[in-house]
């Protein structure tokens, strides 16, 4: 085997290679690039710098409110950087070692300026700004209030619990990096340029926009993707730039990324802070919420979605499954001199998870209800769906109680199992849960309520009946793991009552596939299963209605039934799709002229939104004496209604939770106080391996959802949501008592902190488990 | 830096000369010179094991090897393995477990078990899961692929004892 066609496995003739100088300061003015000693290197073709190139203008992502400061992304830096690894030139030569040796030639001479690294830094006060534009180096601030009467519904509470939680700078780390290939088609004028994205469409729509060209100059083919997970639903600056290079030099031109340059300059994700507060009422509901969320943004705002898009999700889904009725939130976005974020899977969600989910285990310590009744307490009941949370959201069906209290039971028993040798062998065992709803498939309507400028959200998709009978549909999403190519097959296989194997399934090509959104947002099984099924059912119409005219019979008593159309109740004479398909091409003369010009029909649809949800649990066990925290179960109990294929649905569940427990336990890109990034390779990126993953256990609840064809819901981004909150409980679990962590990932000398900072240690010390407390679990309403 | 040496080497059973300058890596000249592109470029520092290949039957991380190391050695790429229309026993069975999502770790996988599994005739599932944990894959969680290893040390431990245990037999019915 080995024929995947990876952007980096593709050959062009002339190809040549590009390397990136890159930024080796997080803030400085550029005061000389010099090329002379690059250009002496052997196989050296070009070096080119901004001025070199046409004009580019720079990515610009805007949000249309008054809380949002716009900035610009440079494709390439001109005259100053803002983190460490932004483009300052491109050398481009015969090979990529000759590439790179030219770009080790090349001299770039800074005046360094003050790096703000943090947000702490960022936003003390005189702080140097990131952009000038940006006052305080705030991009977003949002504040948003239920009720005037918060404050006293606090004073009169109860109890008032607390909890914060810092979480660490990721990579979402697609094993395959970012990879371009351009080239300039002289014959019809057009720019091809071949990307590993998540999103061809809005590729196009950025490099045209930036290099000044109609969009149909720019053609945009994203081959095989080895991994997105949300950093390549973003434009990179080098997509447009590896374009703007072929296009200038007339000739192919390749880039692939090593991952030293992903890590330093890739987007990155979900450095966040939150501080919250809940009143709690005698009998554990949660009276009110009170939140404060900081995002470290990065230097630059991504398009199309913005640098706000972790900041208006944390503010928007903090709320997550509960019953909260009052709830307010001030949200930041801190602008700093590092790598720009983008969204990674689940975007916030995980943050906020972690956050909330922490704040319920307060709440279940200090009503004494424990965290399964205090949980309980707090979710719809089967009767309150639909459910209509604190910020709007309609949670149409799920499943919020039973998940927890199956997962609960499943996850307690598997801390049972290990509790007591753990402690002969002198180790700490913990368990702990989450709960959330995962909201995916946004449509337009829900992208324009965050006024975002460019709103995404709706689908298309092309359903072609050949004349052969075969089946070729044509979607804007992109697959790159998630296997559209058996589930939309599956779709439009039951639809049109043929095999699945006679569909074939093509994206990923602007010049063939109908405008689309891309891949992102656990959107793609909603969106374009949708309307591949609404283009399905448009051509069993007309497949329908040429049936009839030859069956002579009327429209409404021709039926298909086992991939076969006849009168309903005469399977006698009768055509198979293929006949009809043939007929529909080759012998239209048989037809009347409203009938059997080819049959193709292209559909969209704009889904409502839908609502996964989830529980999970996680059992660690500590060793105080050295740190270690072993996760040695992990329990899912998940809800996305009907499931189109449950084999990719597990898939997608413990390809989440591996990288919920990576956030958890190992994975952070660090930086020092001058903004240059300490980890910058695998050996210092702690990817989970096999060994760091425990066997998940996964049960399936399917509540189906009316708001989609199928009854499915966007199920993408959830295991990566749960983990790292139910990991955090656990570790807090095994310690209980003796420390609290509050922060991920957690590091060994964390657990050494909250030993430290412990009240006392306790010999005796054990976790109690997860059921202490709950009442009447049997019987979920 | 930019002398060049003639080397030989067999590549899936076919005598390959290349002449390359020394600090080019295998796993480069198996894709640039030699058109071989299963085999993937993950890290280019030895930890992902997207590269890996077989030397002389054990698998080797081709990033961190020069071509020139590889003088008169035996590779096997990807490539090596089965079809699309035939597919091999582990490539089925990482079909049939889900061990792949995006693709782009599993001609490294392949190859790390193909040999893995070829040194041991019984290992246990922990052994199973210690070996797929040579390389990483941020897609699957590992699930399917260990699954799939384990599915093919099971079907080869029910083919020996079928065979019965005559040495010659039970060689025999390796595949």
């Amino acid at each position: 085997m080995g024929r995947g066609q990876f952007v980096d496995d593709l050959d062009r003739r002339g190809l040549v290679e590009l390397a990136f100088v890159r930024s080796e300061m997080a803030a400085a003015d550029i005061s000389r690039i010099g090329a002379r000693a690059a250009l002496k290197v052997a196989g050296v073709i070009a070096v080119l710098t901004a001025d070199d190139l046409a004009p580019i203008a720079p990515l610009r992502a805007a949000l249309d409110r008054s809380e949002f400061v716009a900035t610009e992304m440079p494709v390439i830096a001109r005259d100053r950087v803002r983190h460490v690894g932004e483009a300052i030139a491109v050398v481009v030569a015969d090979s990529r070692y000759a590439a790179e040796d030219g770009a080790e030639s090349v001299e770039v001479e800074y005046r360094s300026r003050q790096a703000v690294a943090s947000v702490d830094e960022a936003t003390r006060p005189g702080a140097p700004l990131v952009h000038d534009e940006a006052p305080g180096n705030v991009v977003v601030d949002v504040r948003w209030s239920s009720s005037p009467a918060i404050d006293e519904v606090f004073e009169g509470a109860p109890h008032v619990v607390r909890a914060e939680v810092s979480t660490g700078r990721l990579s979402a780390l697609p094993l395959e990096g970012r990879a371009c290939l351009a080239s300039f088609d002289e014959r019809t004028g057009q720019v091809v340029l071949y990307s590993s994205t998540q999103v061809p469409h809005t590729v196009r729509t950025a490099v045209a926009g930036c290099l000044g060209l109609d969009e149909h100059r720019v053609r945009v083919v994203a081959p095989d993707v080895g991994g997105g997970f949300g950093q390549k639903c973003v434009v990179a600056r080098e997509e447009v730039l590896v374009a703007a290079v072929a296009r200038h030099l007339r000739r192919p031109v390749k880039w692939v990324e090593d991952r030293r340059e992903s890590l330093i300059a890739g987007f990155q994700a979900r450095e966040q802070r939150y501080e919250l507060r809940a009143a709690v009422g005698a009998d554990g509901s949660v009276l009110a919420l009170d939140a404060d969320v900081v995002c470290d943004v990065g230097a630059y705002s991504c398009y199309p979605v913005t640098c706000g898009v972790e900041v208006l999700m944390a503010a928007n889904e903090l709320p997550g499954p509960y019953r909260i009725d009052t709830y307010r939130v001030h949200a930041r976005g801190v602008v700093t001199h590092k790598a720009p974020i983008a969204p990674f899977r689940g975007v916030s969600r995980p943050q906020a998870a972690l956050a909330l989910e922490r704040l319920m285990n307060e709440a279940g310590r200090a009503t004494g209800l424990g965290p399964v009744e205090v949980r309980l307490r707090n979710l719809p009941t089967a009767d309150e769906f639909p459910f209509r949370n604190v910020m709007g959201a309609r949670y149409d069906a799920g499943s919020c109680r039973e998940s927890l209290v199956k997962c609960a039971a499943a996850t307690d028993a598997a801390l049972q199992s290990v509790q007591k040798q753990a402690r002969a062998r002198g180790r700490l065992a913990g368990a702990g849960l989450a709960v959330f709803v995962e909201p995916a498939a946004y449509g337009t309507s829900a992208f324009g309520a965050r006024k975002m400028s460019i709103v995404p959200g709706y689908e298309q998709a092309t359903v072609r009946i050949d004349a052969s009978g075969s089946v070729l549909v044509m979607a804007g999403t992109h697959s790159h793991g998630q296997g559209h190519a058996t589930t939309y097959a599956q779709i439009v296989a039951d639809e049109l009552g043929v095999s699945p194997d006679k569909v074939q399934v093509r994206e990923g090509d602007t010049e063939l596939v109908p405008h689309g959104w891309g891949t992102f947002a656990s959107r793609s099984i909603v969106s374009a299963g949708g309307a591949m099924a609404r283009a399905s059912a448009v051509l069993v119409e007309e497949m329908r209605r040429i049936a009839a005219h030859l069956l002579e019979a009327a429209v409404e008593d021709v039926e298909l039934r086992d991939g076969r159309l006849a009168v309903r109740g005469s399977p006698a004479s009768s055509f198979s799709v293929e006949e009809i398909a043939k007929i529909a091409h080759h012998g239209s003369n048989r037809l009347p002229p409203e009938l059997g010009r080819g049959l193709e029909a292209t559909e969209n649809f704009d889904p409502e939104g839908t609502y996964s949800n989830a529980a999970h649990g996680a059992v660690v066990e500590v060793d105080p004496e050295t740190g270690e925290i072993e996760l040695v179960h992990f329990v899912v109990v998940e809800d996305c209604g009907v499931m189109i294929n449950p084999m990719i649905v597990d898939g997608q569940v413990a390809g989440g939770v591996t990288q919920g427990i990576g956030s958890a336990l190992l994975e952070q890109i660090v930086h020092d106080e001058s903004g240059q990034p300490l980890v910058t390779s695998l050996i210092d990126y702690l990817v989970p391996t096999a060994t760091d993953v425990p066997a998940i256990e996964i049960h399936h609840i399917e509540t189906p959802t009316s708001r989609t064809t199928t009854g499915a819901k966007g199920m993408g981004e959830g295991g990566a949501i749960g983990a790292p909150a139910a990991i955090l409980n656990a570790v807090n679990d095994s310690l209980s008592g003796l420390g609290v962590v509050s922060r991920v990932p957690i590091r060994p000398a964390d657990v050494f902190e909250a030993l430290d900072n412990g009240s006392h240690h306790e010999s005796t010390h054990q976790s109690a488990g997860l059921l202490s407390g709950a009442h009447d679990l049997g019987v979920p309403t | 830096m930019n002398e060049l040496l003639t080397v030989s080497f067999s590549v899936n059973g076919r005598r390959e000369t290349v002449t390359v300058e020394p600090r080019y890596t295998l796993v480069d000249v198996l894709r640039h010179d030699l058109g071989l592109t299963g085999t993937h470029v993950g890290c280019e520092h030895g930890i992902c094991g997207a590269c890996t290949v077989l030397v002389d039957g054990l698998p080797v991380r081709s990033c961190l090897v020069f071509a020139v190391q590889a003088e008169d050695r035996s590779i096997e790429t990807v490539e090596s393995l089965g079809s699309p229309d035939e597919l091999n026993e582990l490539q089925r069975a990482f079909s049939t477990e889900h061990g792949l999502q995006c693709g782009f770790c599993t001609p490294g996988f392949l190859m790390l078990l193909t040999a893995f599994l070829a040194e041991h005739e019984a290992p246990t599932d922990e052994e199973v899961r210690g070996a797929v944990a040579s390389n990483l894959c941020r897609c699957t969680g590992y699930q399917g692929i260990v699954r799939a290893a384990c599915a093919v040390r099971d079907a080869r431990l029910r083919a020996r004892a079928a065979v019965g245990s005559d040495p010659a037999e039970d060689a025999a019915a390796r595949p």
